[in-house]
């Protein structure tokens, strides 16, 4: 089974799903819909083949393929994936139905925009996110990279609500200006590297690098990536995209393409340029926590559902962020799984704010007030996604905030006790939202739209679900998860040459490990 | 100091500890999910579900006292939680005699009170979504007592949060009601984070969380680790017992139904600060200084208490402060160390009784007088609710601790253990302890004639109080017999100090007066205390609120914290915010896009972008292309030619 070419079908086969879809004429969109859909389900099928085939015990990079494309300059179609790359695989292949089936009516009714060219996009883009994180050549992982963005740019011009043209081009030149400088960097790498873009080739020469061009190569992949993830101060585009983009792609491009940076971050930077990693490494953590508590303080501040949701999700990747520069095996396991969890839970959030937005034709809180006396069920679905996103022990953002916060608290105790107090902030900008629009005196000019009358749906009832599940399952027993993350990150931090340190008080640990 | 903690392994009947926490856990899970379908029959799964936890947890308890001292606790670890690198954190569970106290307190009163919930929210539509969250209150309350290891604490602790939040919060359609609950929640976050942290500690200096670790390593801890651990879990303990500072959630959390106030806000959830320090015995017993700052909070808190509740005149109000003051006193046992701990803990479970009991007892006045809580529109009750009297009165008695009531047995050895102190402290701690059990009887005393005696002064409405339900006034009648006799029962043979030694270990100092004066001291002040709001309050009470001196505005007030938390964190919190919504919209989005147009040469295109006087994407797409497209060319000529 392991021979089994997974990652390149992985990547194809959205591809042609979004050919197929693309194709069909618009009046028969019920059809695009119900293929877009099996198209999706088949790959979720076929990743979880692949995550049972996966050893954790086995190589650190495992399906391995490479086939021939730029001869002259070493470059691959090389997939590999290590359980980093794994639990994103994963995670895009179960948001992509949910999504799918949560976008159902967003182009119905409309003349203008066509149905199967929107659910194309979206296994378009499913395609470009698999692509990414399965590529194990860098020039491939650049070029799905930039890619990635006109699926995305078309989703969020064409489909999307108010200011969708001025978000469009802001996270489109955003991208594209963080791109330029990866590619300098790539093209830097390729020519210092030994002439070649294979990551493992890279990684064995990337040694004789000197110092000073490490920083710099170092610095061109984390500004990319950091625009990306988005780290402040680079993070001005996401409130307008994610505002503007329809809900369901907001939930992909929150919670799948932005991890795009943190992965890049833990994949690349960190592995190719382990002194340079370690020098900035500082600087990092200041923009990560600054990012945690500036972020959480205008996500208490907004009075846009879906800007809200971006802003804590610009928080919640200053967890990540202090995870992976921390260096210590909790940190970075904790930094992985929050990807995932945050993945889970921010989709969820942004799912289940687009049904509210869906009934009500406007997505500010201002607009709401006491909807819960009329759609109970999906306000209790919204506070419990609320809950997930303010980590609360039982679902399973706790487990990676956790992680997160230990892993950093046992080498910086200062930025650990700050960031500690992001979770008062996430209380405050969770519960607010859930007041304001949910509870209190209902709002009269609420009760006169019909649609909100009608409480979650059966079709809403299945997109919920299996992520509600998730969340609980991996609340519980994250182990599945991180076993399969734990062995890449030892590799990881093995890589930047950096060892957890022991307890400080006791000399044996033999009393801990039980 | 070199002690080793072991507990012994869940075996036989006691590796069934974990149905403890499933069965409610599973029955909220069903009241939640299965919708309106439950709504006939919830309430009652609810209440055998919670009935069933406390049957087991007799099984339990009773096979527990038969195994010896040394082995006397029931370990189980069910899977791996976490484990990651070196930490490795159980989902494990301790039965030990201080856990199996808390269950019987939690299942047992819990199970009076659910029983009571049933007639209490009999007109209420929510009735079934009630019962869901108290079943998840109690699941969590007992995952809080029977975890092995401080994540497991936190699981919990943080789960009875959210529980506490959705009960006070169960009537969302009222503005105050979501408030009340969000401010809850917000303040014991801020606890949690301090618990968080000496967790983070304890991992970093004792490389793991679990308890029979940690405590048999305290020793290896620096003397300042220590202090700095225990400040923080004190902080975490104050969040969630309503401990100064950060005592504020409290008496608004009686925005909740009444059987809420009862449960989690009088005889549970608030003392899982106790449960902490009591637990962590082994970190606060290293640390004299530690001990000081814990029996300080303890004795501010309990004076606070007593003098914010002598002035309200909301009947769950009063009970919520006195609530306030009476963990105060348990904080000043736990503070004290040694023997005070298994006081703390007897006080703890006759206040789960008589405090219940009283919550229960307002309610049913409630019940019975339209939801009215205004003490000054009562009077005169006795004649109209003879049980709800009789059973509150019981309650009354028991606080001010009139002998041979529960109080008198909880509370006066803990004031006899503050005068033990060993140093000049015990002076300020006992008479601080003292002076509380004076105005505790006070404004008990108050409460209780203003309710039941004197004059009636009911509003128009309320023309015809009755008395509710024999389901309500059942349970009243129980926990009014548990609120005579716990405090005998318990400290009887030293029954519960000799059942928690394993635990805490055991210590005595002398007090500086003999046991007997201070008996007597405590005695004549309860009385003279009682008697003076006897002799004010028996003929009525002014019906508006009386121009008063600075103390009692201040008491009326809250001594002003609720001003200072607005003036010094809420109102510039909403500045800072709104200060930083402009800021980033104008200032850091401004500066990069200006950079970013600056740099492409086109300063105006952004702008017009802005101003959304784009018509067609295709000429920035456009751009892009050509930028990608040409950066392509540049390598090829410039790199590879």
């Amino acid at each position: 089974m392991s021979d089994f070419p997974f990652l390149s079908i992985l990547t194809l086969l959205p591809l042609v799903g979004a050919v197929v879809v693309g194709v069909i004429p618009r009046r028969k969109a019920e059809l695009a819909k119900t293929i877009a859909l099996i198209w999706s389900l088949v790959v979720l099928v076929l990743s979880i083949f692949m995550w049972v085939a996966f050893k954790i015990d086995g190589d650190r990079f495992q399906f391995h393929e490479s086939y021939q494309w730029i001869p002259s300059w070493d470059a691959r179609f090389t997939f590999a994936a290590d359980g980093i790359a794994l639990v994103m695989l994963m995670l895009i292949a179960v948001l992509t139905p949910v999504v799918i089936l949560a976008s159902w009516h967003d182009v119905d009714g409309d003349g203008k925009r066509s149905a199967p060219v929107y659910f194309a996009l979206l296994l378009a883009f499913e395609f470009t996110m698999i692509g990414v994180f399965a590529a194990a050549d860098i020039f491939l992982f650049y070029v799905f990279f930039e890619v990635m963005l006109i699926p995305m740019y078309f989703i969020i011009g064409s489909f999307g609500g108010a200011r969708r043209q001025y978000a469009a081009v802001k996270f489109f030149l955003y991208s594209l200006v963080g791109g330029l400088f990866m590619l300098a960097a790539v093209i830097g790498l390729w020519v210092v590297g030994g002439h070649t873009f294979d990551f493992s080739k890279l990684l064995q020469s990337v040694g004789e690098i000197d110092q000073n061009t490490s920083r710099w190569l170092f610095l061109g992949f984390f500004v990319a990536f950091a625009i990306k993830a988005p780290f402040f101060p680079f993070h001005t585009w996401l409130p307008d995209a994610g505002g503007a983009a329809p809900a369901g792609a907001a939930a992909l491009l929150v919670g799948v393409m932005d991890k795009v940076g943190t992965f890049g971050i833990l994949r690349y930077c960190l592995p190719l340029f382990p002194e340079a990693s370690r020098w900035f490494a500082p600087a990092a953590l200041v923009l990560a926590v600054i990012g945690i508590i500036y972020a959480a303080l205008l996500a208490v501040g907004q009075n846009d559902l879906k800007r809200l949701v971006s802003y804590t999700s610009i928080a919640h990747f200053g967890f990540i962020g202090i995870g992976i520069f921390a260096f210590t095996t909790q940190g970075g396991t904790g930094s992985v799984l929050y990807m995932v969890n945050h993945g889970l839970a921010t989709g969820l959030l942004f799912i289940v704010v687009g049904m509210f937005v869906a009934r009500r034709g406007s997505s500010l809180v201002s607009d709401f007030g006491g909807a819960g006396k009329l759609v109970p069920v999906l306000a209790g679905v919204l506070f419990f996604a609320g809950l997930a996103s303010l980590a609360l022990p039982g679902t399973a953002p706790f487990i990676s905030e956790f992680l997160v916060l230990i892993g950093t608290f046992t080498v910086h105790k200062v930025y650990a006790v700050i960031a500690t107090v992001g979770i008062i902030l996430a209380a405050a900008y969770v519960l607010w939202m859930v007041q304001r629009t949910t509870q209190g005196t209902l709002n009269p000019a609420l009760e006169e739209v019909p649609a909100m009358r009608k409480d979650i749906t059966l079709r809403e009832k299945v997109v919920v679900a299996p992520l509600i599940l998730l969340l609980l399952l991996l609340g519980f027993y994250p182990k599945p998860v991180t076993d399969v993350i734990n062995p890449a990150v030892q590799a990881t931090m093995q890589d930047v040459g950096t060892t957890d340190p022991g307890p400080t008080a006791v000399t044996a640990n033999g009393r801990a490990a039980r | 100091m070199e002690q080793t903690v072991e507990y012994a392994h869940a075996t036989g009947t006691l590796s069934g500890i974990w149905l403890l926490v499933a069965i409610p856990l599973a029955s909220a899970a069903i009241l939640l999910l299965l919708g309106k379908r439950a709504d006939k029959w919830g309430h009652w799964l609810g209440v055998l579900a919670v009935a069933a936890s406390f049957v087991l947890g007799l099984v339990f308890f009773i096979k527990l006292g038969g195994l010896d001292a040394e082995h006397r606790s029931a370990e189980l670890s069910m899977w791996d939680f976490i484990a990651v690198g070196n930490l490795h954190v159980d989902f494990g569970l301790l039965f030990d005699p201080l856990s199996g106290v808390f269950v019987l307190l939690i299942t047992g009163v819990g199970s009076l009170i659910h029983l009571y919930a049933v007639g209490y929210m009999e007109h209420d539509p929510g009735r079934r979504r009630f019962f869901g969250y108290f079943n998840l209150f109690v699941a969590a309350m007992l995952l809080l007592v029977l975890g092995n290891n401080y994540v497991m604490l936190y699981f919990g602790w943080e789960g009875v949060g959210l529980a506490s939040y959705l009960l006070i919060s169960f009537w969302y359609g009222r503005p105050s009601a979501a408030t009340a609950g969000k401010k809850a929640f917000l303040m014991n976050r801020v606890g949690d984070t301090g618990l968080a942290i000496g967790i983070f500690i304890m991992f970093a200096t004792l490389g793991s969380t679990q308890y029979s670790d940690v405590f048999s390593n305290v020793g290896a801890l620096s003397s300042t680790t220590v202090l700095v651990l225990g400040i923080l879990l004190l902080l975490g303990a104050a969040g969630k017992s309503g401990q100064f500072p950060l005592q504020a959630w409290l008496p608004d959390a009686m925005e909740g139904p009444t059987p809420v106030s009862a449960l989690i806000h009088a005889a549970t959830m608030v003392t899982a600060g106790v449960y902490l320090i009591a637990r962590s015995n082994h970190i606060f017993s290293a640390n004299h200084t530690l001990q000081t700052i814990v029996v300080s909070v303890g004795a501010f808190t309990l004076l606070m208490g007593c003098i914010i509740g002598s002035a309200k005149d909301g009947i769950k109000r009063v009970l919520a402060w006195s609530t306030v003051s009476q963990i105060g006193y348990m904080f000043l046992g736990v503070g004290l160390g040694g023997g005070a701990y298994a006081l703390a803990i007897i006080h703890l479970v006759a206040h789960g009784f008589f405090k219940a009991n009283m919550f229960l007892g307002a309610g049913s006045v409630m019940h019975g007088m339209h939801d009215e809580e205004d003490i000054r529109r009562f009077g005169g009750l006795r004649k109209h609710m003879k049980w709800t009297w009789l059973t509150f009165m019981m309650g009354w008695l028991a606080i001010i601790g009139i002998p041979p009531l529960s109080g008198f047995f909880s509370k006066d050895p803990i004031i006899e253990a503050a005068y033990a102190r060993g140093d000049w402290t015990s002076w300020l701690f006992g008479t601080a302890a003292l002076l509380g059990a004076g105005l505790t009887a006070f404004y008990m005393t108050r409460l209780f004639v203003l309710t039941f005696h004197g004059p009636e002064r009911y509003t128009e409405q309320n023309k015809h109080p009755h008395e509710s339900p024999f389901i309500m006034t059942v349970p009243l009648m129980l926990l009014a017999l548990g609120s005579i006799v716990a405090g005998f029962l318990l400290s009887r043979h030293s029954a519960i100090p000799q059942w928690l030694e394993p635990v805490t270990g055991e210590g005595e100092h002398d007090p500086v007066m003999p046991a007997a004066v201070i008996s007597i001291l405590v005695l004549v002040v309860s009385v003279a205390g009682a008697g003076l709001a006897w002799a004010l309050f028996s003929k009525g009470t002014a019906l508006q609120e009386q121009p008063a001196g600075a103390v009692v505005t201040a008491a009326r007030r809250n001594l002003y914290t609720d001003a200072f938390n607005e003036a010094v964190f809420e109102r510039p919190g909403i500045y800072l915010t709104r200060a930083l919504v402009f800021l980033d919209n104008k200032g850091i989005d401004g500066l990069v896009n200006g950079i970013a147009a600056g740099v492409g040469g086109s300063s105006g295109r952004l702008r017009r972008l802005q101003t959304g006087f784009v018509r067609s994407y295709a000429l920035s797409m456009l751009t892009g292309v050509v930028l990608v497209v040409g950066a392509f060319l540049a390598i090829q000529l410039g790199w590879l030619a």
